[in-house]
């Protein structure tokens, strides 16, 4: 209890809210960084999986993605772009991490979006180009649409594990809440690490519950408020 | 309106063309009906029209011009297109579907959404349906929004998949009645797909019977396909029942009505009985030319001289001249006297009996 009293204190301490070492100044270099690779692994993962999925093409390419993802470790990462950015001058934390984060992020946006795209109903596709939509009206006005509830769905899920993964870049020398963590453990301050882990599991639940409200505002309501269209299923 | 010359459509990876060198002319403002056993290529070849499936060779002309000229999107939006599944898409409204292709098109907004409400009329879909999505309708209703869909920007062509497959009986046939109600206000010229022989000889001013790889064994009015099969398959596919199939399309007022057993109000026990003898039959209607009261049986008489206080029974049935010979011939086999009563309104025209209708078969 005393101890718990003490990270209490912590979060009660102004000292702790002041500063570029304060804890609005880590949250928001830590909402930075999760947002700029997440962002960017959407803006590289969301093209060519709308394409790939919109010609029922390249399945290989997601199957690739996803165990990639699986197989290849953030820290991995971190630890082999650390020397590669030092000796190209983009310095220690940033970049090495961000590569990290946007590695994390890509595997499930790609996989999600190509499968939601392509296991559209293969009726509607049809009756779009029956009614004279070109590809890239049926991929705007149906396909997208319809695979909109998987597609958000993933972008959630990887900005979630973005922000919960962040913290490594304290161990490349950069900032984010992870420096609480990090530090704390080099300095055996086991507060600042409960507090540091206390703010990064915040973070990720806000990221979580903002992200499904999005969701919820974004997804067509005929997708949402409705059963599934099964045709013929009752006259 | 749409000719098919030598039309060849051969599928990657196969050796027997789908369709073989079909050639095929529909007229403006008709409902031609392509119908045959599964494999024969009627689907594949409606998809080539709204070039869905490109021909391998031969030529398609549709009012005159090559479906090749212009870019299969342009050729689609002048189509419409009704599927089986009516593939509604379930994230727009029910207003948004039917405002697709106008949508594609650009059309003003103002213009867009008095189109859709004409439609909906015209469809007999309530306007507070225009509103929800896809997922709250029945399938009758969707089907009905599907055929609006494709009337939207006023196609002069409407091509139909199978339109009526995913919906029951009853519904099935309610839909096929609208479509041919529709048509005679519209006027399009209609390609439409089934395998059902009975949905092609209803729907269908001709019909082409398919076989296998797209050979067209017979193109025909149904009432000549009917009379007239041209070989052993076309028989074949229209079953052994094809006479009674052809009195579907023949209407009660075609055919020479049967004065029938009536006996006036005033007539004695000896009378009516004679009457139901000479038609020997236990029942006999009261009345007098065209106007009947209903009917009694012969047991009714007992113990009395005249029919001066025999009760009418009414008629169950009562066909009209517009039903049909099939109808007539349905009751007059399940009325057990073997004759179905024909009323015009109240005014009674006579009987159909069972021999009568059987001529019209045998003819």
């Amino acid at each position: 209890m005393e101890f718990l009293g003490d990270v209490l204190a912590w979060f009660l301490d102004p000292e702790n809210w002041k500063g570029p070492a304060g804890i609005p100044s880590r949250m928001w270099e830590h909402i930075q960084i999760s947002v700029v690779a997440t962002v960017a692994a959407a803006a590289v993962a969301l093209p060519p999986a709308l394409w790939l999925g919109h010609r029922r093409r390249g399945g290989f390419v997601a199957v690739a993605a996803v165990n990639i993802g699986r197989a290849v470790p953030s820290f991995a990462i971190m630890a082999l772009f650390l020397p590669i950015s030092i000796r190209l001058g983009l310095g220690l934390g940033f970049w090495p991490t961000l590569l990290a984060l946007f590695a994390l992020a890509l595997p499930p946006i790609f996989t999600n979006t190509y499968t939601g795209v392509r296991d559209v109903d293969p009726a509607l596709v049809e009756a779009g180009h029956g009614m004279g939509m070109t590809d890239g009206e049926v991929l705007r006005r149906i396909e997208a649409p319809m695979a909109s509830p998987v597609i958000l769905a993933a972008l959630r899920v990887s900005a979630v594990q973005v922000v919960a993964t962040a913290p490594l870049a304290a161990l490349v020398a950069w900032g984010g809440l992870g420096r609480y963590i990090v530090d704390g453990f080099a300095v055996q301050d086991n507060v600042r690490v409960l507090a540091g882990g206390v703010l990064v599991a915040l973070l990720s639940v806000t990221t979580e519950i903002v992200l499904g409200a999005v969701e919820k505002r974004v997804v067509p309501k005929g997708l949402t408020t409705t059963e599934e269209v099964i045709p013929g299923a009752h006259a | 309106m749409i000719r098919l010359t030598e039309v060849t459509k051969t599928f990657p990876g196969t050796s027997k063309p789908a369709v073989d060198k079909l050639s095929l002319s529909i007229a403006e403002g008709e409902i031609v009906v392509l119908v045959g056993p599964s494999g024969c290529g009627k689907t594949t070849t409606l998809k080539m029209i709204n070039r869905l499936i490109e021909p391998t060779s031969g030529s398609i002309m549709l009012a005159g011009q090559d479906i090749l000229s212009m870019p299969a999107y342009e050729l689609r939006r002048g189509i419409g297109y009704v599927i089986q599944q009516i593939g509604l898409f379930p994230h727009k409204t029910i207003a948004a579907n039917i405002a697709t292709v106008p949508n594609l098109l650009g059309w003003s907004k103002d213009r867009t959404d008095a189109r859709v409400a004409e439609l909906a009329r015209l469809v007999e879909l309530s306007p507070e349906f225009l509103n929800r999505y896809p997922g709250e309708l029945s399938g009758g209703q969707r089907q009905r929004v599907g055929v609006a869909r494709a009337l939207a920007a006023d196609p002069p062509v409407l091509l139909m998949d199978e339109p009526f497959g995913a919906v029951d009986p009853i519904v099935r046939a309610n839909l096929q009645d609208e479509l041919l109600e529709l048509q005679s206000r519209l006027k399009k010229t209609i390609v439409l797909v089934t395998h059902d022989i009975d949905e092609a000889i209803k729907l269908g001013d001709r019909v082409a019977i398919l076989s296998e790889g797209g050979h067209l064994e017979q193109y025909d009015s149904p009432d000549q396909i009917l009379r007239n099969p041209a070989n052993g398959f076309v028989a074949d596919f229209l079953g052994s029942d094809r006479g009674i199939k052809r009195l579907s399309l023949i209407t009660i007022s075609e055919i020479k009505l049967d004065p029938g057993p009536v006996v006036p109000r005033s007539a004695t026990r000896q009378e009516a009985a004679a009457v139901m003898a000479r038609y020997d039959i236990g029942w006999a209607a009261i009345g007098d030319g065209t106007e009947v009261e209903g009917w009694f049986r012969a047991a009714d008489l007992e113990g009395r001289d005249t029919l001066e206080h025999v009760v009418a029974r009414e008629f169950q049935i009562r066909l009209s001249p517009t039903d049909s010979l099939r109808e007539a011939l349905d009751a007059a086999i399940t009325s057990h006297s073997g004759m179905a009563a024909i009323f015009d309104g109240d005014r009674y025209l006579g009987i159909a009996t069972v021999d009568d209708i059987s001529r019209e078969i045998v003819q």
